[in-house]
């Protein structure tokens, strides 16, 4: 048994390698090579100077205008505020459109249950790109919601309803996108609600909002938050929809990012940029897992 | 009396909303409706992809000549076929080791390590991977490519294998250690064979991942690295003409099959 | 055949491996601006040469320099098609590789003369000449009561195109011509005239509907813009392609002009292609391919025995008496930083 142990623990190092080799290089190495970049100076070329310079994050919130006086700059802020609302705007609706979806669907057979969420799952599993371009195709001029409006007259053939690059546009695009995100983790609560508890429920609430919001709303709590993180971390790094939708008028964070490597290259602010979305993101994570946690405890 | 309110309950149980059919229905048709307008105007012979004038395959057609996109479709491929079976490799040796490995110290850490891709949003990934490849100097065209979709790949092929594996009955093995005296043989016979199914699902789901990629591939990729979907995007980025359309219908199709694939196959294990 | 996991392990791997076969040799990797590079020029070129051409597009000299930057010298591309000016950011950045025997190529006697040994590249051993033109604004003349005399009628525009506007979406040509609006030189290192060109943009902002450098044509037909920035060839295209209205602005202030070359990035892989394709285009009947489809006037006097009538009769790429061109220089990091500042400021 002593030598089953010693080899156990031998085989799980060799077998866990990979693992590390292949993760630690490729992905932590990058991100603490960003980490780095976000604190050097940048070349106004591109690329960097190999001098330690914060100037990455100050400029976040400071900036020196054209005549090198320090000054206080809201722009970022406002982006990284856009950035949130948005996020929280599509968590929301997404759970408002998803939560009685994950619940008609747990409440049929099995047989229809599978095909149904399987019919959730399918859009997430195809390009996003071209999920996003969809949209494009119905919102914009000429496009399928003003051909049809012009089509029944509520509107003129020359006007344009200016749906696109639009904030409305980008939300769209962006509940569009992760919407199937929040349905499964519901749907997955719901399953493990126990049916008898919601039969003896009933006798003692007699009305149905009752019933949502003292019983089958706590019970599933864990799938609610579990599936507007899902839905809410990427829609806070999106880049496809805002860039698309947005008509690059409307910056987001991850469009902004983007833009500080592929045009602006200033690679430092960009790094920057990056961090502090990690960091948002981490803290969201964090806090999650310590609610999780208080949650295992009291249940 | 009793008879009575009996009947009522069973009518309409007051756990049942009327209207969530409804809503579900359009639920379902919100998330199709745009696919299914992409695909009929990948048919529009007029030249806006927002007009319909009439049934055509020319677009289609346009397809077979344009070079530049069978380049990157090929390249998708290429990258496809090597990232996903090294991912699916990995994340099987680190499935077995998590689940079959008793506990250790670094479980949880691994457990987490695997899932790392996820929870770091996509731009982030991306830009650090460029970054660092520029740092380090690692600039073999394609390969980069490989090398970044086989690390975001590798979460994408655990989840069903672990999944797998949780799910399989020990004592299968126990029984077939009684038979087979070396633990090789055990699991080339029995483990292996079990895990057949999972190993499949994790792999399609990594080469579904893999060819759907847009944003880590747009900013890693060199030149002659073009994947599908970075060139689709160059397309849109010039102009709205259904031959974006008729492509995309094509990948569409594909990435479906492949995940109907992958679910049938979860199915039948 | 049973599935082994081993099995398709290896077949997989094997097919992408096929991918370095595939990559060997007789092959060009050109990136160029988007709706540059005629279908027919690359056709003829691999009839010809059977070198296969890959082609990759950018909307902006920035973009192709934040390639090439972030590449760190092996961007994978062979050729690239920057302005005059950012030819010599490249070489001072060390972007470029030094093609040797340029002026020993068959085809180099065709340059006219007084584009052999340009400014950017006097000794000839980093380009070979791709077109010219300018950048200004194109407008539908059926749609607007002006009649681009002025360049303030793009930065303050009149009711009438206001929310119909688009514009670049890379600073450098948007900025110089603030400058010729302004009366102000390029590449300022004052700050007080710079001010007044951010200022001038962000009035102008209000009213612009999308900042993008593609699509411009599409646009403009659709009728999403009146207004757009545009370049001389490329709204005689739009032109051609039924746009019948779409007239190209020459503003008593001037145009800004530019001159494009084909370069080789450093670490360029397939180097004896790159050069073949130099040298093909120098050819009269190439260039003017390239001429008739994207309707830019080029540095090979012969090529005009091959123009279409619709390319000799271009009204949008003629330069009427008197209209300055003037071209955009490489400018110095204090001047750079000035323009990023302003255009950081602008897009906020």
């Amino acid at each position: 048994m002593n030598i089953q142990g010693e080899n156990k623990s031998r085989n799980n190092l060799i077998g866990l390698l990979p693992l590390w080799i292949v993760m630690g290089v490729f992905m932590i190495g990058p991100l603490i090579v960003m980490a780095f970049v976000s604190i050097m100076e940048s070349n106004s070329y591109g690329g960097i100077h190999l001098k330690f310079d914060l100037s990455g994050y100050r400029q976040i919130l400071f900036d020196t205008n054209l005549f090198d006086e320090m000054e206080f700059n809201p722009a970022y802020l406002i982006i990284i505020g856009r950035s949130f609302l948005l996020a929280v705007a599509a968590t929301i609706i997404s759970l408002i459109i998803g939560f009685p979806v994950a619940y008609y669907i747990s409440r049929q057979k099995d047989s229809v249950k599978n095909i149904l969420i399987f019919l959730v799952t399918i859009p997430f599993w195809t390009n996003l790109l071209i999920r996003t371009f969809a949209w494009i195709i119905i919102l914009g001029k000429d496009g399928v919601i003003e051909n049809s409006f012009g089509f029944i007259g509520i509107i003129d053939d020359d006007d344009s309803l200016n749906l696109m690059y639009t904030n409305t546009a980008i939300l769209i695009g962006l509940v569009y996108s992760y919407i199937p995100l929040m349905v499964l983790p519901i749907y997955s609560s719901m399953e493990k609600l126990d049916v008898r508890l919601i039969e003896a429920a009933s006798d003692l609430y007699s009305t149905r909002i009752n019933l949502i919001f003292k019983i089958i709303l706590p019970l599933t709590l864990p799938g609610i938050i579990g599936g507007s993180i899902l839905v809410f971390v990427p829609c806070l790094g999106a880049f496809i929809a805002p860039d698309l939708l947005g008509g690059g008028k409307k910056l987001l964070l991850g469009s902004l990012i983007q833009f500080q490597f592929a045009y602006a290259r200033n690679w430092p602010f960009g790094a920057a940029i990056a961090m502090v979305l990690l960091a948002l993101i981490v803290t969201i994570l964090y806090l999650n897992a310590r609610v999780n946690r208080r949650h295992e405890q009291n249940a | 009396m009793l008879n009575l309110m009996f009947k009522r309950k069973k009518f309409l149980r007051v756990w049942e909303f009327p209207g969530f059919l409804t809503w579900t229905f359009f639920f379902f048709g919100f998330l199709y409706i745009p696919i299914v307008i992409l695909v009929i105007y990948s048919f529009n012979s007029s030249k806006f992809a927002m007009i319909w004038t009439g049934f055509s395959f020319r677009w289609y057609e346009k397809l077979l000549t344009n070079d530049d996109m069978q380049q990157a479709a090929l390249n998708s491929l290429y990258v496809a076929f090597v990232a996903a079976p090294c991912a699916t490799a990995i994340a099987t040796l680190t499935a077995l080791v998590v689940v079959r490995g008793g506990s250790f110290k670094s479980k949880e850490f691994s457990n987490g390590l695997v899932t790392l891709p996820l929870m770091v949003p996509e731009i982030v990934t991306a830009v650090a991977t460029l970054i660092f490849f520029a740092f380090i100097g690692i600039n073999l065209g394609l390969i980069n490519v490989m090398i970044a979709h086989t690390v975001f790949c590798i979460p994408f092929a655990y989840m069903p294998i672990k999944a797998s594996l949780e799910a399989m009955d020990p004592t299968l093995e126990v029984a077939a250690r009684d038979l087979y005296s070396d633990r090789n043989s055990t699991f080339r016979y029995i483990t292996l064979p079990l895990l057949m199914p999972g190993i499949l699902s994790g792999f399609m789901l990594a080469f579904v991942i893999s060819i759907d990629d847009f944003i880590i591939t747009l900013m890693v990729a060199g030149g002659g690295s073009t994947t599908l979907p970075v060139y689709i995007y160059s397309m849109i980025k010039m102009g709205v003409t259904p031959e974006v359309n008729a492509i995309s219908t094509l990948m569409l199709a594909f990435s479906i099959i492949l995940v109907t694939g992958y679910w049938v196959f979860s199915k039948k294990s | 055949m049973k599935l082994n996991a081993f099995k398709i392990f290896v077949y997989s791997l094997i097919l992408g491996l096929f991918s370095f076969g595939a990559m060997a040799a007789g092959k060009l990797n050109l990136y160029n601006w988007a709706d540059y590079t005629p279908d027919e020029l690359i056709k003829k070129f691999e009839a010809e040469t059977g070198i296969q051409v890959i082609v990759d597009t950018y909307d902006s000299n920035e973009t192709l320099l934040a390639k090439l930057q972030a590449s760190g010298g092996s961007s994978g591309y062979d050729l690239a098609v920057p302005s005059q000016h950012f030819v010599e950011i490249m070489i001072k950045e060390g972007l470029l590789e030094k093609v040797s025997g340029i002026k020993n190529m068959p085809n180099y006697k065709y340059v006219a003369e007084q584009f052999q040994g340009p400014s950017f590249d006097p000794n000839q051993e980093y380009s070979t000449p791709y077109q010219m033109g300018s950048a200004s604004f194109a407008y539908r003349a059926d749609s607007y009561s002006g009649n681009g005399s002025s360049m303030m009628e793009f930065f303050k525009p009149s009711s009438e195109i206001c929310g119909k506007l688009a514009v670049f979406k890379s600073p450098e040509e948007v900025v110089n011509m603030a400058h010729l609006a302004l009366g102000s030189s390029f590449c300022s290192e004052d700050p007080n005239e710079m001010q007044a060109v951010m200022d001038l943009l962000v009035e102008q902002k209000k009213c612009v509907a999308v900042y993008s450098s593609e699509g411009i044509n599409d646009r403009l037909k659709s009728g999403e813009v009146i207004m757009h920035a545009h370049w001389d060839g490329y709204s005689q295209v739009g032109k051609w392609e039924g746009v019948d209205d779409l007239t190209y602005a020459y503003p008593k202030e001037g145009v800004v002009g530019w001159f494009d070359s084909l370069v080789m990035p450093k670490g360029a892989k397939n180097i004896e292609e790159a050069k073949t394709f130099m040298n093909f285009l120098m050819n009269p009947e190439n260039m003017a391919i390239l001429s008739n489809f994207a309707a830019y006037a080029n540095a090979i006097p012969e090529s005009v025995n091959y123009l279409t009538e619709d390319m000799k009769n271009a009204k949008n790429i003629q330069v009427p008496d008197g209209i300055p061109v003037v071209f955009g220089k490489a400018c110095n990091k204090k001047a750079q930083s000035l323009i990023d500042k302003v255009w950081t400021k602008t897009m906020q």
